[in-house]
């Protein structure tokens, strides 16, 4: 089903390539024509009833402790009334299955792969521009592009001298294993290199999707307020380092750095900060030091 | 809206075990959702509403059992009820804590015939 209007076409996403055009399987329009099969005819009756579903929900709290004992798919117990299926089911576990996958290529291929995240405008982008820039010497830099719409991006990495594929995902909100798995494929990347994943920007939506990644890095600069990482949790939580930008405006901004680094652990003490400017560079040296590390 | 994303995930698998019973359709649901899943249950009903159209779960009745976040502390070792994620341990004070549940999306059952 499309995420977008709820129709009966696949989601449309574009992964393309700087230059390319948008491929026609990923067109679709958006008409709405519910044509209901039965296959019992012995109620003919007409829609008007429109989803007047008896929708009571029950919310119940569990307050003890959850003892999920995890059972087995195919478990099933017969009632008079139907039959009961078990399926304790992770509602994301075609995503988590596919990011495993994603996992397992990048490991196979030792390709050190990093999910970038954070509100729009933090600077994910030209981190990025600049890591490429100064570090292409050292290290295989491969570059894939989420943005809702747009080439932007992906022709400013071609620019800087990166391979790189941008996925536009129309009305999403976030990148999904899926995609990563059909742009790495396009991107064809080689091994021993260094792929560096910006997803959309959005604190909150991309959180939930794992990629497959080796670290997910979240962005804040100086100019966003040092409450973040409390009104935004479990991006701070999920991630494993974050990268405070623009630091050459901190003499500007009411900004405490100290104050967002004890929010940010107070969500999640594993947190590792990178304080640095990349418009003068301040504090780049120590976020290469790392990069090229990692890839080592 | 992730949670459209969520909703239409639930369709699908239960469309998919639908079809492995040999069943025709669903008439009862149950979810569990943990406090600190990151998803808006009032979102996520109003996704489904949608995302269930010509579906399996058309009609069927949707349980929804939340599942109330705790957390460990890794100082004290007491385990407490957490409503956010930034919270110190109410024992101990400290920060260093650990997510034991609640973080839970999950398709419990499926009553189908």
């Amino acid at each position: 089903m499309c995420e977008t209007c709820g129709c009966g076409e696949s989601n449309s996403f574009s992964i393309r390539k700087p230059g390319e055009t948008i491929e026609n399987n990923s067109n679709h329009t958006h008409t709405h024509t519910h044509s209901h099969l039965h296959d019992d005819s012995e109620h003919a009756h007409s829609h008007s009833h429109a989803h007047t579903h008896d929708y009571n929900h029950e919310h119940q709290h569990h307050h003890e402790d959850s003892d999920h004992a995890h059972h087995h798919h195919d478990y099933q117990h017969k009632h008079s009334h139907g039959t009961e299926i078990k399926v304790e089911t992770d509602i994301l576990h075609k995503n988590n299955l596919i990011a495993e996958r994603n996992r397992g290529f990048f490991e196979a291929k030792n390709i050190f792969a990093l999910n970038l995240v954070s509100s729009p405008g933090s600077g994910k982008t030209s981190l990025i521009e600049k890591s490429i820039k100064d570090l292409s010497k050292d290290v295989n830099f491969y570059i894939i592009e989420g943005d809702q719409q747009t080439m932007n991006d992906a022709n400013r990495i071609e620019a800087a001298g990166a391979p790189v594929v941008q996925i536009n995902t129309g009305n999403g909100c976030h990148l999904d294993a899926d995609m990563i798995n059909k742009a790495v494929k396009k991107l064809e990347v080689e091994n021993n290199s260094l792929l560096i994943i910006e997803n959309v920007g959005n604190l909150i939506c991309p959180s939930l999707f794992d990629l497959g990644e080796s670290k997910r890095i979240v962005i804040i600069s100086v100019t966003e307020g040092e409450d973040k990482p409390i009104k935004y949790p479990t991006m701070f939580q999920s991630s494993n380092i974050c990268i405070i930008n623009k630091t050459d405006l901190l003499p500007y901004v009411d900004f405490d750095i100290n104050k967002v680094k004890e929010y940010a652990h107070q969500v999640n003490h594993h947190l590792e900060f990178f304080e640095l400017s990349v418009k003068t560079g301040e504090g780049m040296d120590k976020w290469y030091e790392w990069l090229k590390l990692q890839v080592s | 809206m992730h949670e459209l994303s969520i909703a239409m995930n639930i369709v699908d698998i239960a469309d998919e075990e639908t079809k492995k019973a040999n069943a025709k359709k669903v008439f009862e649901i149950e979810l569990e959702i943990g406090t600190m899943s990151g998803v808006v249950l009032e979102a996520l009903e109003f996704a489904l509403q949608e995302a269930v159209r010509d579906s399996v779960l058309e009609n069927a009745k949707i349980k929804i059992t939340e599942i109330q976040a705790k957390a460990k502390c890794l100082n004290c070792l007491h385990v407490f009820k957490i409503e956010d994620l930034y919270s110190p341990c109410p024992n101990c004070n400290e920060f260093k804590t650990e997510i034991i549940s609640g973080k839970e999306l999950r398709v419990k059952s499926l009553k189908v015939e």
